[in-house]
């Protein structure tokens, strides 16, 4: 068994993807993420890898995107300003299906906001803030060993799927520290990397890139992205369920507002409230099947986000009517207690007389 | 009997889509004859512009990673730092060099990348249809400055390449053009030297290359040369603005 540590979640992403083989790290400062580029100019020296500081979060991700077009596992990370600037950078990644990490420390925006926690990231994540029709796997951890699993399994999904992968946390995932354990490298059967820029010595020359002017083919390429999409909606969803079996009210909730739903479930099961909580680990692509499946139990959901409701549009999406979602969310980077959420349940709970 | 002249390996037998007098195909020759020469070809990789020459890969028979507008520094600086065997050169319009893409330039040759960039200097974007570049001179019309560009509305003309020789960390730096076939001699001998920099690891290595673009201009191939030498080699005159090589102490 592994021996465990105590570890901050922004240093379990930075060992994570170390430890995954990430040989390459660009980033740009920005709080409250700061520490994932300082562990990472640290770590990176001691096993001999590239970090290195942009001169902005473009650059950065154009850094991440040479990088990866050589092979290498590469990654960037960034709080919700910065990942605006990114944007540019994941659509070519998405166009050029090159393999890369990008986490994203949400912060309470719009604009410069403040660096308290929020999900207002949410839309830009799952909608592909960039531009073009393309998507993008959005992972959201809830817990340091998750951070430090999820990023691993980051990695990989980046490889198999040749695709930027987003790891979407929050200020509270990134600052918490917990007891986790350091798993090894999950063995996992990769695809060889035959699209690789490395000087065309003995073979054909190789070209990246996502210019085709040709519509015909443009659409092509769209409908060979689009069955990748497909491939990675019916693969990679994944999701937890926490008392749901006898479920009449589902709490949706992802992160740290799971944590805290968490919290408001244990709070009124207490007082014998039959409720549950589906928490979706991927955000893209959204753990439909896991809510069809509570809709055939529970009477009522409700999406809980620290935002003014992003996420909920997904569930409804996935219960198309068949039964309604109630929402509640605290913007701005207030992070409420479960008190809060169990009161809000409550209410619910009389309201629609469960 | 021995040629003389023949197409270069590592230029693909494909007809150049450039406008007529353009100076884009002269220098991808000169770029391919020196990857034959300097026997580059199986370590060298090339980011193009977005822009007229974003087709480069059309034409170079080397490794390609396009590039977004502006950010060929950043993603060749990916490239060296994760591949410091590998020979990696931009090549850039203005517009993509000294506009869009200035942040990108500059700090790339102030880390002493490893990397070469090309920089084709036509003061004007081309394949959008002529508008103002950061490079476009005092007075010269453009599709969006039609009464000449103004220094009190539209600023000064860029030199980037001026800015960039008084950077610690760039090693060579020149301006050439491609008035004459002797300065396009010159050129490839600029180009070679930039190479053989970024192979020896001294740093960051700039070529500047005034290039014709009659279309956009809106006279003759045949006057655009004149224009280049008696107009813009006025505005931008060449020669070598660094080169440590040659440098004392």
């Amino acid at each position: 068994m592994d021996k465990k540590v105590l570890m901050k979640g922004t240093d379990a992403i930075g060992e994570a993807a170390i430890r995954a083989g990430c040989t390459c790290y660009f980033g740009y400062p920005i709080t409250p993420q700061n520490e994932i580029p300082e562990y990472m100019s640290r770590r990176m020296e001691q096993v001999g890898g590239v970090f290195l500081q942009g001169e902005s979060e473009i650059a950065s991700i154009n850094m991440v995107l040479g990088a990866a077009a050589t092979g290498m596992r590469a990654m960037t990370s960034s709080s919700s300003p910065g990942i605006s600037l990114k944007q540019e950078g994941l659509s070519f990644l998405a166009a050029l299906e090159l393999p890369a990490v990008i986490v994203n420390i949400n912060r309470g925006g719009p604009g410069l906001g403040n660096i308290a926690p929020s999900q207002g990231d949410y839309y830009q994540a799952t909608r592909g803030g960039g531009h073009g029709d393309y998507r993008m796997p959005v992972i959201a951890p809830a817990s340091v060993q998750e951070l430090y699993d999820l990023t691993m399994h980051s990695f990989d999904i980046a490889d198999l799927y040749r695709t930027p992968v987003m790891i979407l946390g929050d200020g509270m995932m990134g600052q918490i520290m917990e007891p986790i354990y350091l798993h090894d490298r999950p063995e996992v059967e990769l695809p060889p990397k035959d699209y690789i820029l490395d000087g065309a010595e003995g073979r054909p020359s190789r070209i990246v890139k996502s210019l085709i002017l040709d519509p015909a083919e443009m659409e092509e390429h769209n409908w060979k992205l689009k069955r990748k999409y497909d491939l990675l909606t019916s693969r990679i969803p994944q999701w937890e369920e926490y008392l749901t079996d006898d479920a009449k009210l589902t709490i949706i909730a992802y992160g740290t507002a799971a944590r805290i739903a968490k919290g408001a479930v244990n709070r009124v099961r207490s007082e014998g409230l039959k409720v549950g909580l589906i928490r979706p680990i991927t955000l893209w692509p959204f753990p439909d099947e896991a809510i069809r499946n509570a809709a055939k139990k529970t009477k009522l959901f409700l999406a809980f986000e620290m935002s003014t409701g992003q996420m909920v549009d997904d569930v409804r999406l996935a219960l198309e009517g068949s039964v309604p979602c109630e929402f509640y969310g605290r913007p701005g980077g207030i992070v409420p207690a479960p008190q809060e959420i169990a009161r809000i349940i409550e209410r619910f709970w009389l309201q629609r007389e469960l | 009997m021995k040629p003389v002249y023949v197409r270069p390996k590592s230029l693909k037998p494909t007809p150049f889509h450039y406008c007529p007098g353009c100076g884009h195909s002269i220098v991808h020759r000169l770029v391919c004859e020196l990857i034959d020469e300097m026997d580059m070809r199986g370590k060298i990789i090339c980011v193009p512009p977005a822009g007229c020459a974003v087709l480069a890969y059309n034409y170079f028979d080397i490794d390609v990673c396009e590039s977004a507008h502006g950010r060929g520094c950043a993603i060749a600086t990916g490239f060296k730092r994760a591949r410091p065997d590998k020979i990696i050169f931009t090549y850039q319009g203005d517009g993509d060099m000294a506009a869009i893409g200035t942040a990108e330039t500059l700090h790339a040759a102030n880390r002493g990348e490893r990397i070469t960039s090309i920089f084709i200097n036509n003061a004007v974007y081309g394949m959008t249809g002529g508008q103002m570049a950061p490079t476009t001179m005092l007075g010269q019309k453009t599709s969006t400055s039609p009464y000449g560009r103004r220094s009190e509305i539209e600023g000064y003309p860029l030199k980037i390449t001026d800015l960039i020789a008084t950077l610690p960390g760039a090693a060579y730096v020149t301006r050439t053009s491609l008035a004459n076939p002797a300065k396009i001699r010159e050129t490839k001998k600029s180009i070679k030297k930039a190479f053989e920099v970024q192979i020896a690891g001294l740093g960051y290595s700039l070529v500047e290359v005034l290039s014709p673009c009659p279309t956009n201009w809106k006279v003759t191939p045949k006057e655009s040369f004149a224009y280049l030498e008696n107009i813009m080699e006025k505005e931008y005159p060449i020669g070598v603005m660094k080169d440590i090589t040659t440098q004392k102490g």
